[in-house]
């Protein structure tokens, strides 16, 4: 083709020098139907050896433990779980805190990210959008099963009842039963809306009947006309910016349940915003341990670059960062008050002894590893990016830890003083919803398609018809 | 059961071949087409003249009812129905109104812009006379394809088919309805 070659002169003379251009979206210089096949041949595929040996123990967590440890709770009644005055909200609220952090990411890489016009994102953002969906629904289950009498959680929405009662408005444990309703339903709908298309992909290669079938249906009849995606590509930039909005909203308000009472150490107004950047970062830690393994053992490496990895590494500094601002002025403002009170809670977050191993995690892990992240030898190693993962988020499970139990087990009056210790209970519905998690995530990798192939192929310079790839002559078209 | 004919679809490899194609396609006066890709082709909506899509009103729609169900619940239930007072806050204001209300107002958006998206594409439809071409599969994968609608005024299966193939489209073949 010697229109190509001559494109390809073309190229090589606009383009900017070497260390001004960008990382290519996906490198190796592919062509489009190259693409479709790399993204859809894992989910069409025989399954990988080491998808079993990670899904078997997932799924015993799953459907066993998590179970088991659920239905002794919900028959036996809270008693079960460590938590008792002063200390009523332990592992419970923690992990749900902890687990709507982690979906917090998710949605600001799919969206923010979006609204911005980062072209990366297109490769990571269907992972982290599923990783929203999930943990929200991991979130939504503690103060759901945490009230006691699950059999009553219909008392939290606005059904008309015999008692003639209705919930009371005025309070943000209210509020919250709206936001991470509103997470789950809105996160939901963007994940499904995103893979129509790919759907769609997926249907036009199915190879058996029930694949066909199965697809057929939830691509919906998708076509790709062009009037379809003026009105999809309108759809997806206002989901995304709902989106947005959810991302600083839903943890905000969780931040609030906490600084509207009044205990030493929850009464900051800080709180919405710590909670928001705690949860962002906490997820981006998630998206490492994630990503990292996935892109190896489905051989993405081409798709999910260094480039992007380093990215992600970057956002997870520069939040880390920002939790570490909060923590300073936290304690600053502890001491600043002058309330012998919030002084007594800070200082016994480092300093008490019964629960100054998390006090000292927190700092260690969330202000010092962090600061791994600003050097390029690190961002560059992925089983240092790997580990660092995994430490943010045993980092920010303790921070929750600290906030939440930190603050309860010694209040105003020595008579509310006490301890807080889990039982097996908390620690196996733990477990359970962390089996529940990478079940359904992995089971999601397998079947569905797992980067958004439309999105990926849509940000490739053929893509582009002004771009001499995309086969037009010097970008003349009118 | 009788076989009619639903148009003519021409296939192009690029998107600017078939950028370059449908501007054509205006230009010689054809009204009722369409330009099938795997990605939105930058520019498309333009020389297609779409206009700004209805999507983000059905989405705002949705939004503002969802907002204004909410507060009128609230009123409703807190203040109307029964009324309790709790730390001697007045039964309906701004303050307590406003999150939830908020809250539903990004869901019944984001509702409203699904809805919105499928009831303009006329989704969810299970079958559509393109998907029995074997050719049309490869939409989803690498190939542009351009497809005129016999119900154009201008149609016509001979001069439309040597029309398509003088703008470069291959693969120019007869799109059959079986309903």
């Amino acid at each position: 083709m010697a229109d190509s070659a001559l494109n390809l002169e073309e190229l090589k003379r606009l383009a900017p020098p070497v260390e001004l251009q960008r990382a290519p979206v996906v490198e190796g210089n592919k062509g489009l139907g190259w693409l479709t096949d790399k993204l859809s041949v894992f989910a069409e595929g025989k399954t990988p050896r080491w998808w079993w040996i990670l899904f078997i123990p997932a799924a015993f967590a799953a459907t066993v433990i998590f179970p088991t440890c659920l239905f002794y709770q919900v028959f036996t009644g809270v008693g079960v779980w460590g938590n008792n005055h002063p200390v009523m909200w332990g592992l419970d609220i923690v992990n749900f805190i902890w687990w709507v952090g982690v979906a917090h990411a998710g949605t600001l890489i799919s969206a923010l990210l979006f609204l911005t016009k980062q072209h990366w994102r297109t490769t990571i953002g269907r992972m982290a959008e599923a990783m929203t969906v999930f943990s929200v629904m991991m979130a939504g289950l503690y103060p759901a099963i945490h009230v006691g009498r699950a059999w009553f959680d219909w008392f939290m929405f606005p059904v008309p009842n015999s008692n003639g009662l209705w919930p009371q408005f005025r309070s943000p444990l209210m509020w919250d039963v709206f936001a991470v309703n509103t997470y789950l339903v809105v996160s939901s709908l963007f994940f499904f809306m995103g893979m129509i298309p790919d759907f769609a992909v997926l249907r036009d290669r199915a190879t058996t009947r029930i694949r066909k079938t199965i697809f057929t249906f939830l691509a919906m009849g998708w076509t790709g006309s062009a009037r379809q995606w003026h009105n999809y590509e309108k759809a997806y930039v206002v989901l995304c910016g709902l989106c947005t909005l959810l991302v600083f909203t839903v943890s905000s308000i969780v931040g609030l349940d906490f600084c509207t009472a009044q205990i030493a150490g929850w009464h900051a107004t800080i709180f919405p915003l710590y909670f928001v950047i705690g949860a962002v970062f906490c997820g981006f830690g998630m998206m490492l341990v994630i990503l990292i393994p996935l892109r190896k053992w489905c051989g993405l490496e081409n798709i999910i670059t260094m480039s992007h990895m380093d990215k992600v590494a970057k956002l997870a500094l520069v939040s880390g960062l920002i939790i570490d601002y909060i923590y300073l002025m936290e304690f600053f403002i502890a001491w600043y008050s002058g309330d012998p009170y919030e002084r007594w809670v800070f200082g016994h977050r480092l300093f008490g002894h019964t629960y100054m191993v998390l006090g000292w995690m927190l700092i260690g892990i969330n202000v010092c590893v962090t600061q791994l992240l600003w050097f390029k030898k690190v961002r560059s190693n992925l089983l240092w990016l790997f580990i660092i993962g995994l430490l943010i988020n045993c980092g920010m499970w303790s921070e929750r830890f600290v906030i939440v139990v930190g603050s309860l087990y010694q209040d105003f009056l020595p008579a509310n003083w006490g301890k807080y210790m889990p039982t097996i209970w908390d620690i196996g519905l733990y477990i359970g919803t962390l089996g529940a998690f990478f079940m359904l995530y992995l089971l999601f990798v397998k079947f569905l398609p797992m980067i958004a192939i439309s999105e990926v192929k849509g940000v490739m310079p053929e893509a582009d018809p002004h771009h001499p790839l995309g086969g037009a002559k010097k970008g003349d078209h009118q | 059961m009788s076989e009619k004919v639903y148009g003519l679809m021409a296939e192009f490899d690029s998107p600017a071949a078939i950028l370059h194609a449908a501007e054509k396609v205006r230009d010689a006066g054809y009204r009722r087409w369409d330009a099938f890709t795997p990605f939105p082709i930058h520019g498309m909506d333009k020389v297609m003249k779409l206009g700004n899509s209805l999507v983000g009103w059905v989405a705002l729609g949705g939004g503002v009812f969802m907002f204004l169900q909410i507060a009128g619940l609230i009123w409703f239930t807190n203040a109307f129905d029964y009324p309790i007072i709790v730390g001697g806050k007045p039964m309906f204001s701004v303050p307590m109104t406003f999150v939830p209300s908020y809250i539903m107002l990004i869901m019944g958006g984001a509702v409203g812009a699904l809805i919105g998206m499928l009831g303009l594409n006329q989704l969810p439809r299970l079958h559509h006379p393109l998907l029995d071409q074997k050719r049309f599969a490869l939409v989803s994968r690498d190939k542009f394809i351009l497809l005129i609608g016999a119900q154009d005024e201008k149609f016509c299966a001979t001069e439309t088919k040597t029309f398509l193939e003088s703008l470069g489209g291959t693969h120019v073949e007869i799109v059959e309805d079986k309903d």
